[in-house]
């Protein structure tokens, strides 16, 4: 139930942002460290180190945080009621997977307003897959009267390595559960800011023109030569850090596992803007796909040889 | 008799892997229960998303009791053997054996062993574990604190609880106590995840049965699959309409509810602008709901079924507006699909479009679909003469019928494939040989399906096919076993129903060698010739596989590797094929052993005439005949060391019974040479029948086996014509009988 002492403006049903803080509350209530997005541009919320690499290794670890996700091929100049190439995920992550995750995920869909007596919610097999991470979970995505609003997995590998323990990750579509609690078709008249007459902000207000001009610069302009280049730097740049970091020759303890990570993060991003621009054939695709996967297994591999990855002291 | 409850409690299961892990319950339980000598009478398992449960009916209280004798070692043997002995038999001191004696042996030991059979609760207690740890899941996982440590438990999903009770119907039954991972068994489950609270106490499947039905759960995977089919179909009547029944579906719904509750919703008319094909598709796959039918146009109607699972408070309004809501999105796209690859055809030439497919790699060795595309045209242009079909239209419809490929549509719902080329075709204008083409040259796709008879999809269907089997055939990518990830034995089964049904004269050697070789990938070209070349005019079938398979056990890895198994790969789909319509597996053999067989046609036709004429007294007598003419050459061929094939002496023939089977055999023979080169093949059994009589009568007044040496092989020269002439319609050994 949606907390009835908020402001309208401030209700998950008739606000982006009340929605995205009312999740940010319930979380925070359940013991999450609520992060802030990570700065850099990645295609999901799982790309942040707070779930990627804090998977890994035995400590517990509880985080929640909004995660802006850049897909560029998904982009339609703004004209796709549904699709975009920047959108909010919000992200949960839950070390080891508590065994009432099911139960507190529908907790939080009440929180936000969605009636389960009236709703027909359902957990729907979907296995979760990332090949440039290397990393894959079973789950299913969550159907709200036959609308996909989240992603919930129980990690068993990322980068590589078994996870011990298994953490549970939600990952909820912020615009999509907007537009199905507020009951809006276009994710453009998305209510933003919940004011109403001419203090009212939408998501278009805010995002449509961002959508027009990105789509030209994915699809059209991106510059292609400088990405192939920024590619091939990042991945020697990862390399480099990798090797440097390492305390002793006894490879038992990484120094700089973080940074080396986020130049992962920027090849498999720069991938997705060459992908987008269609210079990549196929077979090509397949190995960029394996040269990220790569990099996040050894970014990975340092990460447990650090102490939040659980390496002796 | 006791009964004993069982059931698995976890989060949801995956729809698809329901059916199969009820039935693995059932099997592993009640073998485990059989294999300690636990007999029942009945066992029945039960699954939904939460819940995998098995009922076994009539078990026993207890194991049976067991004896069991042991033979030891004779009375004063060393210490070492008697010690050896008590521990193999379990026995404490030499004083609890018995001493018997035997004439042979003298005084010896023997056990005797008398064990009690466990109450079956404690062997419940000792299967279920291992059986929940080892379960069969497709994919499984691990979860929660205990998947810190290695070894942890892995289920399909978290498992929460386990029930299991065991006792006779008119007392209260025990809970079976055991441990799996920390989770306890019990005799607690619990309701539906929404319309239940709290948890239930239950005692044996009546008792769970009734509760969770009030608890809102129809644990009987049927009786879900009835109610909502049942449900489905009266909401459709009440509008007039008509259920688009999909078993598939059906199924697959029946695994994401427990307590099914069936809805009706619509969606704009404007969407039925888009092909019927396309809107089932978009409902089916991404929304699983079931479609409608108008009775009266026969055409879909703006109305979906959905299944909810959940009596919603309001009735289901909210439900029915949010997947309606989902629909139109879903809808929208479709259409958009629908109309961007109509303005794309109308302005990109296909030229063009067909150029896209060179980035496509339609496999690693094979090269880009876009080769492959010129390769079915070439060979459809090459194939049509003979299928009557104009070249110029085949070799277009060949290019056109992989173009859809590309298309948004199909890339968003491969399962119209073809299909929508058929539309995009007639939209364009083009003649309706290409656009039937697109679709039909997929056919068939099985079995059942229908097999193309328009000429020019019959000409790209084969092509399509003969393509695909010599191209993996010629990188070595053969079906094994159960393996055949290319299909290829559909698509050797479809070229044999394409000709068969068409009633196609087709040679099989002529089809491969209109190939054009410079199409194929350069480094296979050697590859594909010698496919087409190292086939034989002049040896069978059946000695093509023999000769196949000695060559391969001589040296698995004797160049070069591929081997020409693809002729007797299709011949063996037209048996398969034959022997599904009913027809004698020995009669087919009996054809396929003679030499040259390589029209499929001619081949069916010459088992039906073999067939027919072995059903009349003539037939039957004839072959009798020829088993023994065969029998005698057999035993003497065998001790003379010679093959006595043909030479007889006209002049040596001493009975009359002789001279009229000679003379017989040697005015049949021409007239069946003629009647088998006319095709004639019922022509060439009646001549055969003609020498019925002659073959009889020669038995009945000739001794083969005449003292003269000369007479003697003269006549057994005699039987050999008789071997020889029936050869030339099928092989008689091979026929049974």
């Amino acid at each position: 139930m949606i907390d009835p002492t908020l402001p309208p403006h401030m209700r998950p049903d008739r606000s982006f942002q009340g929605l995205i803080l009312a999740l940010q509350r319930f979380w925070a209530d359940k013991g999450c460290v609520i992060l802030q997005p990570y700065d850099m541009e990645v295609g999901a919320g799982t790309f942040h180190p707070a779930t990627t690499l804090r998977a890994l290794g035995p400590l517990p670890w509880k985080a929640a945080y909004v995660q802006p996700s850049r897909r560029p091929k998904d982009g339609r100049y703004g004209e796709n009621p549904n699709r975009l190439q920047h959108y909010y995920q919000y992200q949960v992550i839950l070390k080891p997977s508590p065994p009432d995750l099911q139960d507190l995920y529908l907790a939080s869909l009440d929180a936000i307003g969605i009636d389960l007596k009236l709703h027909d919610v359902r957990f729907v097999e979907d296995d979760w897959e990332s090949p440039t991470l290397g990393a894959w979970g079973l789950g299913w995505e969550c159907w709200c009267d036959g609308m996909e609003v989240s992603q919930f997995t129980y990690f068993q590998q990322v980068a590589g390595f078994e996870c011990a323990p298994v953490s549970g990750e939600l990952t909820y579509g912020l615009e999509r559960l907007a537009m199905y609690v507020q009951g809006v078709e276009n994710v453009y008249d998305l209510n933003f800011n919940g004011r109403e007459g001419a203090e009212k902000v939408t998501y278009g207000d805010v995002f449509l023109q961002a959508e027009q001009e990105y789509s030209r610069h994915n699809f059209e302009h991106a510059d292609t030569a400088m990405l192939l280049e920024q590619f091939r730097m990042a991945e020697s740049a990862a390399a480099k850090y990798l090797e440097a970091g390492w305390q002793d020759g006894s490879k038992t303890r990484h120094l700089m596992a973080q940074p080396a990570y986020d130049q992962c993060i920027k090849a498999s991003h720069v991938f997705n803007l060459l992908d987008a621009r269609g210079v990549i054939s196929v077979t090509e695709r397949q190995s960029y796909i394996l040269r990220v996967r790569e990099l996040a297994k050894a970014c990975g591999a340092a990460w447990l040889a650090t102490r939040a990855g659980g390496a002796p002291a | 008799m006791p009964d004993l409850l069982l059931e698995l409690f976890c989060e949801e299961i995956p729809a698809r892997m329901q059916a199969q892990a009820a039935e693995n319950l059932r099997k592993l339980v009640t073998d485990a229960l059989v294999e300690r000598g636990l007999v029942y009478e009945g066992a029945k398992a039960f699954v939904t998303p939460r819940r995998l449960a098995l009922a076994v009916h009539g078990l026993p209280a207890h194991q049976p009791d067991t004896h069991e004798e042991r033979k030891g070692p004779r009375v004063g043997a060393p210490e070492a053997a008697l010690q050896g002995f008590l521990k193999a038999a379990g026995l404490a001191s030499i004083d609890e054996a018995t001493i018997e004696s035997d004439p042979k042996k003298g005084e010896f030991y023997v056990a005797r062993i008398h064990k009690h059979g466990r109450p079956t609760p404690e062997v419940i207690a000792a299967i279920v574990p291992a059986i929940v740890r080892d379960f069969p899941w497709p994919k499984s996982m691990r979860w929660g604190a205990a998947s810190a440590s290695p070894g942890s438990l892995r289920w399909v999903r978290p498992l929460q609880s386990i029930l299991c009770t065991f006792g006779p119907e008119t007392e209260e039954p025990e809970v079976v106590r055991f441990d799996v991972d920390g989770i306890a068994s019990g005799d607690v489950t619990r309701g539906h995840r929404f319309m239940s609270e709290g948890t239930i106490r239950v005692r044996r499947l009546d008792d769970w049965l009734t509760k969770l039905e009030a608890a809102k759960v129809v644990a009987d995977r049927e009786r879900r699959k009835d109610i909502i089919l049942a449900d489905a179909k009266d909401l459709a009547l009440a509008q007039g309409l008509e259920l688009v029944e999909d078993a598939g579906l059906l199924d697959e719904i029946s695994g994401l509810v427990e307590w099914p509750v069936v809805l009706i919703g619509a969606f704009d008319e404007s969407f039925l602008d888009v092909p019927d094909e396309v809107i089932r598709a978009t409902i089916r796959a991404n929304q699983k709901c079931f479609v409608l039918k108008d009775p009266k146009t026969g055409r879909l109607a703006n109305r979906f079924v959905l299944v909810a699972n959940l009596a919603a408070s309001d009735g289901g309004t909210a439900i029915v507006a949010g997947n309606e809501r989902v629909i139109r999105a879903r809808l929208s796209d479709a259409k958009f699909f629908w109309e961007t690859d109509q303005k794309t055809n109308a302005t990109v030439p296909l030229e063009e479009r067909l150029g896209k497919f060179a980035n496509v790699t339609f496999h690693e060795k094979l090269g880009s679909q876009y080769e492959r595309i010129q390769r079915i045209a070439a060979l459809a242009k090459a194939l049509a003469p003979a299928v009557g079909a104009d070249p110029e239209l085949a070799e277009q419809a060949a290019l056109y019928a992989k173009s859809d490929l590309r298309t948004e549509v199909v890339g968003e719902f491969p399962e119209v494939q073809g299909l929508m080329g058929k539309y995009y075709a007639r939209i364009e204008g083009l003649p309706e040989e290409i656009a039937l083409a697109a679709e039909e040259h997929y056919k068939p796709q099985g079995p059942s399906d229908r097999v193309p008879t328009a000429p020019v999809s019959i000409a790209v269907a084969l092509a399509d096919k003969i393509d695909t089997l010599v191209g993996f055939w010629a990188i070595d990518e053969k079906p094994t076993g159960s393996k055949d990830p290319y299909a290829l034995r559909r698509a050797a089964l479809g070229v044999v129903r394409i000709v068969l049904e068409n009633e196609l004269r087709l040679n099989l050697r002529a089809l491969l060698k209109e190939l054009n070789l410079q199409l194929f990938p350069i480094e296979l070209r050697a590859h594909v010739l010698y496919l087409i070349e190292r086939i034989s005019p002049v040896r069978s079938i059946v000695e093509e596989v023999a000769l196949t398979k000695l060559l391969r056990d001589t040296d698995p890895n004797s160049p070069p590797a591929i081997f020409n198994d693809l002729y007797a790969f299709i011949a063996d789909r037209l048996k398969v094929h034959l022997r599904e319509q009913g027809a004698r597996h020995d009669l087919v053999d009996a054809v396929f052993a003679l030499p040259g067989q390589d029209d499929l046609l001619l081949i069916v036709r010459r088992v039906e005439a073999l067939g027919r004429f072995l059903a009349t007294e003539d037939g039957r007598n004839l072959l009798a005949g020829y088993k023994r003419a065969a029998n005698i050459l057999r035993i003497e061929e065998k001790k003379d060391g010679v093959a006595y094939d043909g030479g007889v002496d006209l002049g040596k023939l001493d009975q009359p019974e002789e001279v009229a089977l000679a003379d017989a055999i040697r005015e049949a023979d021409p007239r069946i040479e003629a009647a088998l080169v006319a095709e004639d093949f019922e022509g060439a059994m009646a001549i055969m029948a003609s020498l019925r009589a002659p073959v009889d009568a020669f038995f009945e007044q000739v001794t083969v086996n005449a003292a003269d040496p000369e007479l003697r092989a003269n006549r057994l020269a005699l039987l050999g014509d008789i071997r020889a002439i029936t050869r030339r319609v099928a092989d008689f050994d091979r026929i049974e009988g």
